[in-house]
């Protein structure tokens, strides 16, 4: 019952969102039509559907209704009331489900805006936007429905299916499967969301870009209007990328936090163009610049983000053992075939439109500097790309299967980051139009003056790889500079207000969140360098078997195996708990518990480390169980990473500055709006 | 991108923007082409089941004794190829029946042939030895016998009448009555 | 090491598994310590560079399948033998396939996977430099001061004016 309530909520969606889509287009030429504000009230509508779908999804999870095949294989008895709620995205149809609620929910935002100012770019924008959400909840229609229920059929046989097969019953299953248990942890359960909620968001400005394009704008209002849409996507997106790292670290059990793993990359991709567009708007809304950098930009971002939930979903990425495919792969690749080319049309129209207002004058000027942002960005881009790419280039044309693993990435992608981390440090004092080079060495000299020193206190500690001292040099280069531009601007506050130091860094800030907001942020950026830098170059490991009372040595620590115990648990799991004690330099610092989890309804282990962490390194322990475990006898592997703290720390900081930056201001009503035209502006098209 | 157009009055500049654009266009609509190409093809390939029908791809296998079996020197005989491992829980649940209808069969002149997935050597040994069997069996080298046949895992069995065609197609661990039920269809006809 | 998934990688692996038709990660006890038997950190040193013949994306030295296990084996049963780290790669290429290496091999018909990245970085560079290079020769820099479309909050204009001015 509760099922076919809720897959009529999403059939009503899909028309809803279709209804919308078609009639904006019709009436796109003339938007002050009475009926864009029906296509309108048709896409807000989507959201209420969709929040009754997903609720009765969630209800029938939590209440153990396994006569839904979705529900069984995603949760089980055993499972607490949390956990089956967040089965939710546990599996593919739920969680298309959930993406296309979220979507539905910034759709539903961007609707109940005031649109008076941007009537005529309002019908694209509703028309880009419900028509990915036609497509994704479509796609729960047509091909993945969370809904289905199972059937026995007179001869026995268990089908899957929407309406009943003839002559079958309702087949209610005694428990389910149960969900992955590597899903069964706090990281895991947000990490999609987060990722999710930073995926679907990029739809927003996309569309208004493609509105821009449609009606022949050239200016900057979709960059201005969507701009918070677009940082609190990035936020998330960040967010995601984060959370999923660190429960990498945390639970998968292989002493890092990121494998370059298609999968990841994937997701990473749509990062970097989504930085690289934060960062050229900021030309185009200066100076008229990069209007078709931040149009390819835009829409290679959301085309990425369709692109690795494609692949992602559709088992293109994986080898001879993917699973039998529903129809969803050859959907998205028409999706994606239509998009990009509707996408290409529009852009390549507009190219004359969109040429610059003024020209570069130098390189070493703040747009010179940021034209080689985007070029990096790019460049790291197509780098991930190609080795995304190429092992189905291999297969497909010498038959042969090849593996791109992490040494590609690294060589390929360090050095560029590393250019990224040197501009992250000058470009913030390049001044507009010109700098020249005397001009910066005046003002970076300070800062990069004292930032010499850490390289140099890591040759005293015996660093001696040139790559980990340059790398660390412009870290704190970058670090320098960052704290030097929230000194010079307090400094040029406090003279004009005569306000203490601290007073003028806090109005500082509030008055110019944007600018100084992107420092914290920055700031954040470097922390993390600190700790991949460590953990990247740095990490060392051992393992060793040992009975209780013997010990294993890394570095400066020493750890001690005392005892293990098995157990059962309530939720169908068994344990597998050593104890050991963790020395540093002869001195006790820690007793750590890694162990293995055993969930019996899936027949699936989980190894979770012991850890130990200070800001100096980590130390990871695992207990393997490449030889039996007892008392006897353990195997452990330890991991020394050291510096890895400085990730999540910068982390942190990171998620802080983005939430500076993005913060409303209270001075103007419609933030960002310029209150007056000035006469000059050439921009604005009527 | 961030250039606007020379205007030199009368001249037309070799290689004008225009035509520039529309050489950097045609570049953009090939490479994306190419790409869509490229995951269409991956595409297709993955949405193709097992090999149910149609020639059966051909190889040689090298047993573990050395000698070479290629498939389509056998045209005119019925040949099972079993793909399996030593690591397979499931394999062992079929190899006693595969050796007993090879047994049977192979004075029908029917060949059976052992594909080794990914397997280290001492192992298949070992498993060999344990159930016993005495028909072909040999590594596959680099995986492209388990390639060519496009399999998801193991045990699979594939069945290939005389003619060269796949006539049966078993996915998962088999028994003594499926296999001869097969062998006895394809032999009588 | 610096490994991680996310869940759909993880499905892939699991079903994987499942699909191999329920591997046991049951423990082995074949390996009995011995006096000069290669130790786990050569054994994980080696492993580490290679990947799991049968799941996709999984480094040898953190897969958890009793195949994986057998694949260690192998490798110290190698070790043992003296054999190095190359000669290992080079017989787990030849038995496996390519794919079981961390990155496509330099030689053959891969050569076009390295040489792609940095012809393409060196020839876009090429042309961008070009570009800029032509525009900035063409016109010389002008004098007056930066146009702020869009910005007409007189706080920041003149942020920016005493920041230019600040030593």
């Amino acid at each position: 019952m509760l099922a076919d309530f809720g897959f009529t909520a999403i059939c009503l969606a899909l028309l809803c969102s279709t209804y919308a889509a078609v009639l904006s287009l019709a009436v796109a030429r003339s938007p002050q039509h009475r009926w864009l504000a029906s296509a309108r009230n048709a896409a807000i509508a989507v959201w209420p559907l969709l929040t009754l779908a997903c609720f009765c999804l969630t209800y029938m999870i939590i209440n153990e209704h396994f006569e839904l095949e979705y529900v069984s294989r995603v949760s089980s008895r055993a499972m607490p009331w949390y956990l089956k709620a967040t089965a939710l995205w546990g599996g593919q149809a739920g969680s298309l489900l959930f993406w296309s609620w979220l979507m539905s929910t910034y759709a539903a935002l961007v609707m109940l805006r005031d649109w008076r100012h941007e009537r005529d770019m309002q019908p694209y924008v509703i028309a880009a936007t419900m028509a990915t959400l036609a497509f994704f909840v479509g796609l729960n229609v047509l091909v993945e429905n969370p809904f289905t229920k199972l059937w026995i059929d007179q001869f026995g046989q268990i089908r899957a299916g929407f309406l009943a097969p003839p002559g079958a019953q309702l087949f209610t299953p005694i428990d389910g499967q149960g969900l992955n248990p590597l899903l069964r942890h706090p990281g895991m359960i947000i990490h999609p969301p987060m990722l999710y909620l930073g995926f679907v968001g990029f739809v927003i400005p996309y569309s208004f870009a493609i509105a821009a394009l449609a009606v022949g704008r050239n200016d900057s209002v979709w960059i201005r209007v969507s701009r918070r849409w677009t940082l609190v996507s990035w936020l998330f997106l960040s967010l995601g990328l984060l959370l999923g790292g660190r429960w990498a670290y945390d639970v998968l059990g292989w002493g890092g936090y990121w494998g370059w793993d298609p999968v990841e990359i994937a997701a990473f991709m749509p990062w970097l163009t989504s930085t690289a567009f934060l960062h050229s708007v900021m030309i185009q809304e200066k100076r008229g610049m990069f209007k078709r950098w931040n149009m390819i930009l835009i829409i290679l971002t959301y085309a990425l983000v369709i692109f690795g939930t494609f692949l992602t979903r559709s088992g293109v990425l994986s080898s001879v053992h993917a699973f039998a495919q529903s129809a969803i792969g050859p959907l998205f690749f028409i999706f994606i075939g239509i998009t990009f080319t509707i996408s290409l049309i529009l852009l390549f129209r507009g190219w004359e439109r969109l040429q610059s207002e003024n020209i570069l004058n130098s390189w070493l000027s703040r747009e010179g500097l940021f034209l080689l942002n985007n070029l990096l960005f790019m460049g790291i881009l197509l780098s991930c790309f190609w080795g995304v790419i190429y092992p189905i280039i291999s297969e497909l044309t010498t038959g042969q299967k090849v593996t791109v693993g992490p040494p590609y990435y690294e060589r390929t992608t360090g050095p560029q980051f590393a250019a990224l981390l040197l501009l992250m440090g000058v470009a913030p004092i390049a001044a507009w139009r010109v700098t020249t080079a005397r001009r910066l060495g005046r003002i970076i000299w300070k800062p990069t003056a004292f930032s010499l020193l850490s390289p140099l206190y890591g040759l005293a500690n015996g660093v001696t790889n040139t790559v980990a001292l340059l790398s660390i040099w412009l870290a704190s280069l970058v670090f320098c500079v960052t704290l030097y531009e929230f000194y010079r601007g307090a400094s040029v506050r406090r003279k004009s207000t005569g306000e203490n130091l601290f007073k003028a860094l806090w109005d500082l800030i509030a008055r110019n969140r944007r600018r100084y907001g992107g420092y914290v942020i920055h700031l954040g950026v470097i922390f993390m360098a600190v700790g991949i830098i460590g953990i990247e170059m740095f990490q060392t490991e051992t393992q060793g078997t040992i009975a209780s009372g013997e010990q294993l040595k890394l570095g400066d620590y020493i750890m001690i195996y005392n005892d293990t115990v098995e157990f059962p648990t309530e939720d169908n799991r068994i344990i597998t708990r050593a104890t050991v004690s963790v020395y540093k330099d002869g001195e006790f610092v820690a007793e750590l518990h890694p162990r293995r989890d055993f969930y019996v309804d899936s027949q699936q282990p989980m190894t979770i480390p012991g850890l130990y962490s200070t800001l100096e390194s980590d130390f990871y322990v695992l207990l393997i169980n490449w030889k039996p475990i007892s008392k006897q006898g353990a195997t452990f592997k330890i991991y020394l990473n050291p510096l890895v703290s400085w990730l999540w720390f910068g982390g942190f900081v990171f998620i802080l500055g983005t939430l500076i930056a993005a913060w409303p201001d209270n001075n103007n009503p419609r933030s960002g709006q310029p209150k007056a035209l000035p006469a000059n502006r050439s921009a604005r098209v009527a | 991108m961030t250039h606007t157009a020379p205007r030199i009055a009368g001249t037309v500049p070799e290689g004008t923007p225009a035509a520039r654009k529309r050489w950097g266009q045609l570049a953009v609509w090939g490479l994306f082409a190419t790409l869509m190409i490229l995951v269409g093809i991956k595409l297709y390939q993955i949405t193709l089941g097992p090999i149910s029908s149609g020639r059966a791809p051909d190889f040689t296998l090298t047993t573990f004794d050395g000698e070479n079996y290629t498939l389509s020197d056998y045209v005119g005989q019925v040949i099972v190829i079993n793909f399996w491992a030593s690591w397979c829980g499931p394999c062992e649940l079929e190899a006693a029946d595969l050796e007993q209808a090879w047994r049977n069969y192979r004075k029908h002149d029917v060949l059976f042939l052992g594909i080794d997935y990914v397997d280290t050597e001492n192992e298949a040994q070992a498993y060999l030895q344990k159930w016993d069997v005495t028909y072909p069996n040999g590594a596959d080298l680099r995986t492209a016998i388990s390639q060519a046949y496009r399999i998801r895992g193991v045990p699979e069995t594939y069945i290939v009448a005389q003619d060269g065609t796949v006539a049966f197609t078993i996915i998962g661990p088999t028994d003594y009555t499926k296999l001869t039920a097969a062998l006895d269809s394809l032999l009588n006809e | 090491m610096k490994h991680g998934l996310n869940s759909w990688s993880i499905f892939r692996t699991l079903e994987c598994a499942a699909l191999i038709l329920l591997t046991t990660f049951s423990s082995f006890g074949e390996t009995l310590a011995q006096d000069n038997q290669p130790t786990d950190d050569e054994v994980n040193a080696i492993a580490k560079q290679l990947y799991c013949p049968v799941c996709e994306n999984v480094p040898l030295d953190v897969c958890g399948t009793r195949a994986c296990a057998q694949w260690r084996d192998n490798i110290r049963e190698k070790l043992a033998d003296g054999w190095n780290a190359d000669q290992i790669k080079q017989y787990f290429s030849d038995q496996y396939g390519v794919r079981v290496l961390a990155q496509p091999p330099t030689q053959g018909v891969n050569s076009l996977f390295w040489a792609l990245p940095p012809f393409a970085i060196v020839v876009s560079w090429f042309f961008m430099l070009r570009l800029i290079d032509n525009l900035t020769r063409k016109r010389p820099s002008g004098s007056h001061s930066v146009i702020n479309l869009g910005d007409t909050d007189d706080y920041k204009t003149r942020l920016e004016r005493d920041l230019e001015q600040w030593r």
